[in-house]
């Protein structure tokens, strides 16, 4: 059964990333321009010969067929606006900078939204329930490039009461690098996750078994350890797949911001300068990814929980 | 049942915590962060806006490329710390309407100790020049006999006019008199390249630090793409000892100017460009803000394709009459050092002997909305128009690009009741739907290749195709190919005083403003050579005050 259903859900992976694959091809080369376009003409001479050089020279449909050909061996090709660069290295020297500001950022989301939802649901209308839910509204609805910015000044601003670098401004090497980005980046789950746990929380706090080990003396840390967290923390665990897959690739704004090397710049960037092979590779690349992630959370949710029934029909 | 599930959310959580106290428990470990300055070691530290797409000279077209490459190679000729033209490679040389001839120093060498040789220059320019190598700017070298050819696939590189007469002395033929081409040879796409190193690495060449040879005065000695580039002083350069700055660190690539701004505040870099939303900032902080005239210049491009309203010359003087570039300048961009333009040539053109525009003032008309809507009724009775429908102004999308469009939406609006449908473009688009003629006005502008008063002078000629308007004029192009072709330099400078007032008159393009660049800089670094030729910002004379 369970050998059935992966199988299946990565047959229809396999669709999806080609689906994707194929619209997005279609559509960058319907956008008008092209990647040779910079601002200064170039002659006719020169033009033909890049064209010819990325095989922009052939009919669409075959440029499409060459392009799921060397997709299917695992070349993406050679970056039009980084000339001597492969995407496949850009995608390797790049996607473990998101992946490490993205776990850290899920990390920070995840211990940071359990903790506020558990205040929160613990002083329950009182002023700390209504102070973490004022910021989980703020965190939400304010935009990343103005956290990110006034994260940074904020920075400057230690930094200059301290009189040394007690956080760095921008930059990526060292491990403290990566906490304010990865703060930022991971706040708007962070908010999600708090709401979240103070929902589950409650939920538990009414339950029978809270009242039972209540009446049998168990209280406080233990009580709130043993078996408040741990059923509590049930919602939020299958909320993180998504949460995963969404931080590690939407990382753009932060990543400019903090002049972080990682790949969701390249993503942006690619699009605006219609760079066709960057673009491919990294649309590609993150939708399999994504797809990977969806499937290990259907896989997880079983292991999680025997009730949900692995069908291979299921949607 | 219940018990199994709690099992695992446990372990995850567990899993989750360990991570995080093991990341937590290395913060206090604070690494020292390298500074804006550092006397003792003579290095400073930048940021850089994008990661240079190709540092291969032959190939590079962007402002970032030709800021590292003007440090880690070094031409025939180079700009000296006040924008002279000084000697580089070459130790002298001689120029006349015919060519010019170049002696290299003996003890000019690459980084592997090597001489670098006449032959290194002649395998670059003819490399350069192949179609194959598809070079963007090889037009640049469209000066040199037989260039022209070459580039085209009509000619074997050999058959280029440059040769190297011995193993330090150069001949260069021209095609025509070409009196700026000493500044050519300061030009990244100048710069020479060893043909063994070049071939042994084909298309892999300076795609990585230890991919390529150096013959400036710095070294790439790190380049982590995306992330850190450093330039280290080169122990092979000929003239190191006249070197005060040893390393300049770029540990960071940023292109959002807040960022940059904010690495500046904090003392980690030495250089920070402003743009308009950082100025206040900037002058609330205290901070001395300089700027420098980037030669370039902006305007409205008109089209002239068959049918266009814009091809209409009492349509263009009527927006002529009403548009005040000064108004533009002063109320709407409101940067200091930005200049309104009156002429096709900014004010950091080069004449015979000082600037072309105190050779040769330009023709001033003074606005007048009576006569911009004579003008106006007049081009409605040639083009047999009751009324004009919407003209369509093609824009980018940067905030200031937004803000000029705007206004110059209301003033044709409210000065001569014309419609201006705004289409604002992304880069690319934009540039494509210029190179499709695809708009009645754009919003351009040009920043100059070459250190002479052609890269602005042949931009509206006929057989230009970076004329995106397509305008034509038979005047204007007699004036150009005079001026190419003429070796007297004041009959050159004359016929161009001709051509600034035929574009006041027929007004091809309408000036709007010349472009300055404004920045803050570290109070200790002196000496940093801001200007658009050889390669912006210049450190190679620059060093750190006590």
């Amino acid at each position: 059964m369970m050998i059935k259903f992966v199988l299946h859900r990565l047959l229809w992976g396999a669709i999806t990333v080609w689906f994707i694959a194929t619209a997005t091809f279609f559509a960058m080369h319907a956008v008008p321009g092209d990647p040779l376009i910079q601002d200064k003409a170039m002659s006719p001479a020169v033009r033909a010969q890049l064209e010819a050089r990325y095989g922009l020279d052939k009919p669409l449909s075959q440029q499409y067929f060459t392009f799921m050909g060397n997709m299917l061996s695992g070349d993406f090709g050679i970056s039009f606006t980084q000339e001597n660069r492969r995407v496949n290295d850009i995608i390797r020297e790049h996607f473990p900078v998101s992946a490490t500001l993205g776990i850290a950022a899920i990390a920070i989301a995840l211990v940071g939204g359990v903790f506020a939802g558990s205040i929160a649901a613990h002083y329950r209308g009182q002023w700390p329930d209504k102070l973490v839910m004022f910021m989980v509204v703020a965190a939400i609805s304010v935009p990343g490039f103005v956290i990110a910015g006034l994260a940074q000044l904020i920075i400057v601003r230690l930094n200059a009461a301290a009189e040394s670098t007690v956080l760095p401004v921008a930059g990526w090497g060292g491990v403290n690098h990566v906490w304010v980005p990865a703060l930022v980046l991971g706040l708007g789950t962070l908010a999600y996750l708090s709401r979240l746990s103070r929902a589950a929380m409650l939920e538990v706090l009414s339950s029978d078994y809270i009242l039972a080990a209540r009446a049998r003396g168990i209280s406080g840390i233990s009580l709130f350890f043993r078996y408040q967290l741990r059923n509590a923390l049930l919602p939020v665990v299958t909320e993180l797949g998504p949460a995963v897959a969404a931080i590690t690739t939407g990382g753009f704004v932060v990543e400019l911001i903090f002049a972080i090397p990682g790949l969701g710049r390249y993503f942006v960037q690619a699009v605006q300068q219609l760079d066709y092979t960057v673009i491919m590779g990294t649309t590609v690349f993150y939708g399999a990814f994504l797809v990977v992630i969806v499937v290990l959370v259907d896989i997880s949710y079983g292991l999680i929980d025997p009730r949900i029934r692995l069908s291979a029909g299921r949607s | 049942m219940r018990e199994a599930k709690g099992i695992v959310t446990g372990k995850i959580a567990s899993a989750v915590m360990l991570i995080v106290f093991a990341v937590v428990g290395i913060f206090p470990g604070l690494p020292a962060q390298a500074s804006a300055v550092d006397l003792e070691s003579k290095s400073i530290t930048l940021a850089l806006a994008t990661e240079p797409p190709t540092l291969h000279s032959a190939r590079a077209t962007d402002t970032i490329a030709s800021f590292v490459i003007s440090h880690m190679m070094e031409g025939l000729l180079r700009y000296g710390e006040n924008g002279e033209l000084v000697g580089g490679v070459a130790e002298r040389w001689q120029i006349d309407e015919n060519g010019a001839r170049f002696w290299l120093r003996e003890n000019a060498t690459w980084s592997d100790g090597q001489a670098v040789t006449a032959q290194d220059f002649v395998f670059a320019w003819q490399y350069a020049l192949r179609p194959e190598t598809a070079s963007q700017y090889a037009f640049i070298f469209y000066p040199i006999k037989g260039a022209r050819a070459v580039n085209e696939g009509l000619a074997p590189p050999d058959s280029l006019g440059v040769r190297a007469v011995s193993r330090t002395e150069l001949y260069v033929e021209f095609a025509q008199p070409c009196p700026y081409f000493l500044s050519l040879t300061a030009f990244m796409s100048y710069m020479p390249l060893r043909q063994d190193v070049v071939e042994h690495w084909g298309r892999r060449y300076a795609a990585d630090a230890d991919k390529m040879l150096y013959n400036g005065p710095f070294t790439l000695t790190k380049w982590v793409h995306g992330a850190h580039l450093t330039l280290e002083k080169n122990p092979h350069y000929w003239d190191k000892s006249s070197l005060r700055i040893s390393r300049i660190d770029m540990p960071y690539i940023t292109a959002d100017p807040g960022a940059q701004f904010n690495l500046f505040r904090d003392g980690q870099i030495a250089l920070a460009n402003l743009d308009t939303g950082l100025l206040d900032e900037a002058v609330k902080r205290g901070y001395d803000i300089q700027h420098f005239h980037s030669g370039s210049l902006f305007f409205l491009e008109f089209n002239f394709r068959a049918g266009r309203i814009t091809a209409n010359r009492s349509f263009r003087k009527a927006i002529q009459y009403l548009l005040d570039p000064a108004v533009l300048v002063n109320k709407v961009i409101g940067l200091p050092g930005v200049l309104p333009a009156y002429s096709l040539f900014p004010v950091t053109v080069r004449g015979q002997r000082q600037a072309f525009r105190q050779e040769y003032p330009v023709r001033r008309l003074r606005q007048d909305l009576a006569v911009a809507r004579q003008y106006l009724d007049q081009a409605k009775r040639e083009l047999g128009l009751e009324v004009f429908p919407p003209l369509m102004l093609l824009a980018g999308d940067s905030p200031r690009a937004v803000q000029e469009a705007e206004y110059y939406q209301y003033l044709l609006k409210r000065g001569l009741g014309l419609d201006l449908r705004i289409d604002q473009q992304v880069f690319k688009q934009r540039i494509e739907k210029m190179r499709r003629g695809d708009f009645d006005i754009v919003v351009a502008a040009w920043g100059p290749d070459y250190d002479d008063i052609m890269t602005f002078a042949d931009l509206f000629a006929s057989w230009n195709d970076n004329n995106r308007g397509r305008y034509s004029h038979p005047e204007y192009d007699r004036l150009v190919r005079f001026a190419q072709n003429s070796a007297s330099a004041s009959q050159r400078f004359a016929a161009m005083a001709v051509l600034q007032d035929l574009v006041v008159d027929d007004v091809p393009i309408l000036p709007t403003y010349e472009n300055a660049m404004l920045y803050v800089q570290h109070p200790q670094l002196k000496g940093v050579r801001r200007s658009v030729f050889g390669g912006d910002p210049n450190f190679r004379d620059a060093w750190i005050e006590p």
